[in-house]
């Protein structure tokens, strides 16, 4: 390790505050000022992230990021022309306007270059990102070669300072989450079938243009608010991230718009209470990196869509179905050794389907019945394709292999029934099973 | 005898212009041509990410190696690209998160642990600029020049040139050669992955090179122009070329053009203009070659003469006029029919509904159709043939609508109006009179 | 569509019926090009009350865009639509749709209840929440659709079929006048198209019109009343026993209408202007 990096870490280490203030800043009782930031941050998470639910939900994620960039060069004219024209350049509200202006044009052109154009989506929001930014670069070099002493405020509005978050920006914060989650509870059924179904909405007489519209004001509300703390790179991991997230842990819009709030406001809150109490953590990027560090983790352990427990599923399958075949052949033909493995032959020891671990071993009542079962289910499920087939041909396309295993219980008793009324000897095969 | 000294205003050039404007060059040249595929892929948003993504990798190379070699710093930025590619593809396959918001989750929190480490860098007061990772220093890509001609090629001058410079050179190579040697490869794999795998071409392995190109364009990029005209030079002048053909390897010529030509006039608008216009300092290069390549795309989008809008309605315009000659003429033409050789102007201008009636007259007066006795208007030996062959496209139209299409007779003039300007074909091979029972008039020699 | 057109004597057979206010559907005239492509081309249509009517036709003969442009969801270039002699915007709560499964997003996360329940939407109005009485209505209709234990199943988690009848149970609840379903017999089970089978003649028995795009011409005869057959035109449309003879079916599907189809291409493409 170099010496740097050791000394970087060795520092650090120094720095890590007292429990005391730790829990003072948590509980908001370390001063006036972190209060402010901490609680404008979680506020501007609870915003962002129901939002970003609906970006998520219309496949907006990206204009976000291009409305984001947007922005830079709205700010820097509106600066210019502020100072052009004699008044305080470094005004928030002048340069936010900027924002607003050149962020809305953004969006705009993106709509017209896909209305207009043969480009796609993908193109034109690139070609929006990264001609406004250059733009705004170009412009902020500008500032920087006329006016020599007022830029450097400037370059906040790309990388973000918390700390420059005042009571005021607390107060405009808890405004705007205020604003989005009203908008959110008396329209969400109108964005909600707008996002899943246009044309019926349309027909129901929605106006999806009008939806469409709410739903881009409430984004350049949060990304215009959020720049200065945040920075506009950041602001879009505010609004994606959360969302992202929360869309692992249900399959319902408004549990998803909750949780994405909810991920927002920690992420937020930890996030600013973490750059609060150390020195030299910006907090945009400890809010996004909170907010990615609960997405990697809903991404792994969510019960339903996350990735280990798909893992589980298709192993236990994967599993299931190794011990289902060899008691099935076990059972047509006891006297053949089994092709399994050790890990198998234990498994299905311990399952207590066999009475030895030996390749040759028998199958005790258990595996026996199993097994009968395991056949019993695959002769039908061969029979109605044989009887059936004509009937739903384009649904056969599963393997009959896989199909035997992952049948209910239900789904049995039916093809049974079905087998049945159409004449077949059922018995006829489940005796051919047992002799 | 020509002297041997480097003039002062050339040898500035060379120390000042030269390299930032041969990375610059370079940069566009090999990102316009990789965007090409991008585009068609519909995977532009890629070089954004990917961009965004080198600055962890970036300072984790710097704090680890404490130097700013930039062989290390290109290690740890082709690490963090490739392992931003890694991970969308994950997130989009594992977690099953729609692919432009895998893309914004990987790359704002790798963006975001970069700024994290930047500022606990800068702690230790080592200078690593945020900024250049955004928008770049091609200003700082000066060198000496030295004073002789002859000194120029020595071994010297040649270790003087700065390794970004360098590595832009050989990125550029790299590019050529990956897409003079794949170019087939990678234009079926754009267009249908799964034909491409059926012909033994491995469509993955394809998109895997593609995005491994795309993060080394980002990653050789970063230090000389910055992430931001990466971004552009990946799509506009692709996006600019694609406004302006069909085909794709037409289509990859223009982008290089296009590509190199912004970077050209970018530069020269950022570092001479603002001279000439008094300012104390030169504007950012980067930042103006993409403003540059954005104004080409909207130029492209307007006056493309192949999809352009200005070309679309001047089109939409000259069919309008060439419609309202034909139906002149063809109003004319029945009139005459009925032995009227000369039609009063005001009994046309109640019966047809044309705008700029007057305008379609001396349209059609210059094509020597008619001839305009004032009040009155006259079908020439050229219009009348015209007229003839206009009803008879019409009549055989109506013919073929009624006899083939089944369509019902009310509806078929209307119809047959359309379809007698637009189209040459001649639907049905003769007939002598038309559904209504009017003479299809015979067929013409071609005038003219 | 033409900006200058002559005005010479029209035919004296004038076919077109006075628009009559017991029609749940005139369409006169109806235009549409779509992406460049002129899709349908100068048709006429009067839909009679209390009937299930197919609309059958080769890929690509335009017939999910009748049943779009009728419902204002593409631009129709030329002609009028109206429902019981009304525009379409007077007529929306009298009319029902089933859009095509394929166009939705199937990850997308709502229940089937909540699907069904979008139905009402219109009916419940804006700003107002999702009241118990109308979870029990779109039950209800679920129920009828016999998918009343999934109502609270993610709808990926539903078959093919399920899905179908989801939608089908959301076109119920809008309790309509007047229905149009693209494509509902398109990749089900034969359980499912029984069940929509029974819903639409349920429907015709209540008095009301079912405009279906089918796929499938042999059961046209056995499921629907009325056809209407078409291929960028109306080829033939009326009672089934009456239209769907050989020589019809031959002037739909057959290669005869190629070169129409070619000419109107081109004229279109002139007329946006392309090269």
């Amino acid at each position: 390790m170099n010496p740097t990096l050791a000394q970087s870490l060795t520092q650090t280490h120094d720095e890590i505050p007292s429990l005391r203030e730790i829990l003072d800043t948590l509980t908001l009782q370390s001063g006036f000022n972190t209060n402010a930031v901490i609680i404008a941050a979680t506020l501007l998470g609870i915003a962002a992230g129901i939002i970003g639910a609906f970006a998520l939900l219309r496949k907006r994620s990206l204009t976000a990021d291009a409305l984001s960039h947007a922005t830079l060069p709205g700010i820097t004219a509106a600066f210019l022309i502020a100072s052009a024209l004699g008044f305080n350049a470094r005004s928030l509200p002048i340069l936010l306007l900027g924002a607003t202006i050149s962020g809305i044009l953004g969006v705009t052109l993106i709509h017209a270059i896909l209305s207009h154009t043969r480009l796609r989506e993908d193109a034109a929001i690139g070609i929006v990102l990264s001609v406004f930014f250059g733009i705004g670069v170009v412009l902020l070099s500008v500032i920087q070669s006329t006016a020599t002493s007022s830029a450097a405020g400037l370059n906040h509005f790309i990388y973000g300072q918390t700390a420059a978050m005042l009571t005021n920006d607390a107060i405009i914060m808890g405004t705007i989450a205020f604003v989005s989650i009203s908008i959110a509870l008396l329209v969400m059924k109108e964005i909600t079938i707008v996002c899943f179904n246009e044309s019926f909405a349309k027909v129901t007489g929605i106006h999806t243009g009008f939806i469409d519209a709410l739903i881009l004001a409430l984004i350049v509300l949060v990304t215009v608010s959020g720049l200065q703390a945040v920075g506009l790179i950041l602001i879009v991991a505010m609004l994606i991230i959360p969302p992202a997230a929360a869309r692992f842990w249900t399959d319902r819009v408004r549990v998803l718009v909750l949780l994405s709030a909810l991920i927002g406001a920690i992420s937020g809150f930890f996030g600013s209470s973490v750059s609060a109490l150390l020195p030299r953590k910006p907090a945009g990027a400890v809010i996004v990196l909170c907010a990615g560090s609960i997405f990697i983790l809903s991404m792994l352990l969510a019960p339903k869509r996350g990735v280990v427990a798909q893992i589980v599923r298709q192993s236990t399958l994967r599993v299931r179905i190794a011990i289902d075949h060899i008691l099935e052949s076990k059972y047509e033909h006891p006297e053949q050794h089994t092709k399994a493995d050790l890990t198998l032959r234990v498994m299905l020891r311990a399952l207590g389907f066999t009475s030895s671990l030996s390749a040759s071993s028998t199958l005790t009542k258990r595996g026996l019945e199993r097994g009968r079962r395991v056949h019993r289910n695959h002769m039908l499920w061969e029979q109605y394709l044989i009887s059936f087939a004509d009937i739903a041909p384009s649904h056969v396309d599963w393997s009959v292999d896989l199909v035997e295993h992952v049948l209910d219980d239900q789904l049995i008793q039916r093809l049974e029934r079905e087998i049945r009324e159409s004449g077949l000897h059922l018995d006829h095969a489940s005796q051919e099973a047992r002799s | 005898m020509i002297s041997n000294q480097i003039p002062d205003l050339i040898r500035e050039l060379i120390s000042f212009d030269l390299f930032p404007l041969t990375s610059a060059i370079c940069v566009a040249l090999s990102c316009g041509l990789i965007g090409n595929h991008l585009v068609l892929r519909k995977q532009s948003m890629m070089g954004d990410a990917i961009s965004h993504a080198v600055l962890p990798g970036l300072v984790a190379a710097f704090l680890l190696s404490s130097s700013r070699s930039p062989v290390v710093m290109f290690l740890g930025a082709g690490a963090s690209a490739l392992i931003t590619v890694a991970l969308i593809e994950l997130v989009k396959r594992l977690g099953r998160v729609e692919p432009g918001a895998a893309m914004g989750v990987v790359f704002s929190v790798m963006f975001a642990l970069g700024v994290l480490m930047l500022e606990q860098a800068s702690a230790d007061h080592v200078d690593l600029d945020a900024d250049c990772v955004l928008y770049g220093q091609l200003e700082t890509l000066f060198f000496v020049a030295p004073n002789q001609w002859d000194q120029l090629l020595s071994i010297e001058t040649l270790r003087a040139i700065p390794t970004q410079v360098t590595t832009l050179i050989g990125l550029t190579v790299l590019v050529l050669i990956f897409k003079l040697a794949l170019h087939k490869e990678l234009r079926i794999a754009s267009f249908d992955p799964g034909l491409a795998t059926t012909q033994g071409i491995h469509a993955g392995l394809i998109t895997v090179l593609l995005m491994v190109m795309t993060a080394a364009c980002a990653v050789a990029s970063f230090e000389a122009v910055g992430s931001i005209l990466v971004i552009a030079m990946l799509i506009c002048p692709a996006a600019t070329a694609r406004l302006c053909t069909d085909r794709l390897s037409t289509q990859i010529k223009l982008s290089a053009v296009f590509a190199v030509s912004s970077a050209f006039i970018g530069y020269l608008l950022a570092s001479f203009v603002p001279e000439m216009l008094g300012m104390p300092s030169s504007l950012n290069a980067a930042g103006m070659m993409s403003t540059v390549s954005g104004a080409m795309v909207a130029i492209a989008a307007a006056a493309s003469p192949s999809h352009g809008l200005i070309a679309k309605s001047r089109r939409q315009r000259s069919l309008r006029r060439s419609i309202a000659i034909e139906d002149l003429i063809g109003t004319l033409y029945r009139a005459s029919e009925m032995g009227i050789t000369r039609s009063p102007t005001t009994t046309i201008e109640l019966t047809m509904h044309i705008k700029d009636l007057n305008q379609v007259i001396q349209a059609a007066e210059r094509q020597d159709l008619i001839i305009n006795h004032g009040s009155q208007l006259e079908l020439t030996k050229t219009g009348l043939a015209t007229g003839a062959q206009l009803l008879r496209r019409h009549r055989l139209w109506e013919g073929y609508l009624v006899d083939e299409a089944g369509i019902r007779l009310d509806n078929v003039h209307d119809i047959a109006e359309q379809l007698e300007h637009l189209s040459t074909q001649e639907p049905v091979p003769d007939l002598q009179t038309d559904p209504q029972g009017k003479p299809v008039p015979p067929r013409m020699p071609p005038t003219l | 569509m033409s900006t200058a057109t002559t005005q010479t004597p029209r035919s004296t057979l004038d076919a077109r019926p006075e628009h009559s206010a017991d029609n749940p559907l005139s369409v006169h005239a109806m235009t549409v090009a779509y992406h460049r492509k002129p899709v349908l081309w100068d048709v006429d249509y009067d839909a009679p009350p209390g009937s299930l009517v197919a609309i059958v036709g080769p890929n690509g003969a335009g017939k999910s865009t009748f049943i779009k442009a009728c419902l204002g969801l593409i631009p129709a270039a030329a002609g009028t639509v109206e429902f019981w002699g009304k525009p379409y915007k007077n007529a929306r709560a009298k009319i029902g749709y089933v859009p095509q499964r394929e166009t939705v997003d199937w990850d997308f996360p709502v229940s089937a209840l909540d699907v069904v329940c979008m139905g009402l939407y219109r009916k419940i109005g804006w700003f107002k929440p999702i009241r118990k009485a109308h979870k029990a209505a779109a039950m209800e209709s679920l129920e009828r659709m016999g998918l009343s234990e999934y109502a609270n199943r993610q709808i990926a988690q539903l078959s093919g079929g399920q899905q179908q009848r989801v939608f089908l149970a959301r076109a119920l609840v809008q309790n309509a006048d007047l229905y149009f379903m693209d494509e509902p017999f398109a990749g089900v089970d034969a359980a499912t198209e029984a069940a929509i089978i029974e819903v639409l003649r349920e429907l015709r028995s209540q008095g009301k019109t079912v405009i279906v795009v089918h796929h499938d011409l042999q059961t046209v005869p056995t499921y629907f009343d009325h056809a209407m057959l078409l291929n960028m035109r109306i080829v033939a449309a009326g009672p089934v026993s009456e239209v769907f003879t050989d020589e019809n079916l031959n002037k739909t599907y057959g290669g005869r209408l190629t070169l129409l189809a070619e000419a109107s291409e081109a004229v279109a493409r002139a007329q946006q202007g392309q090269l």
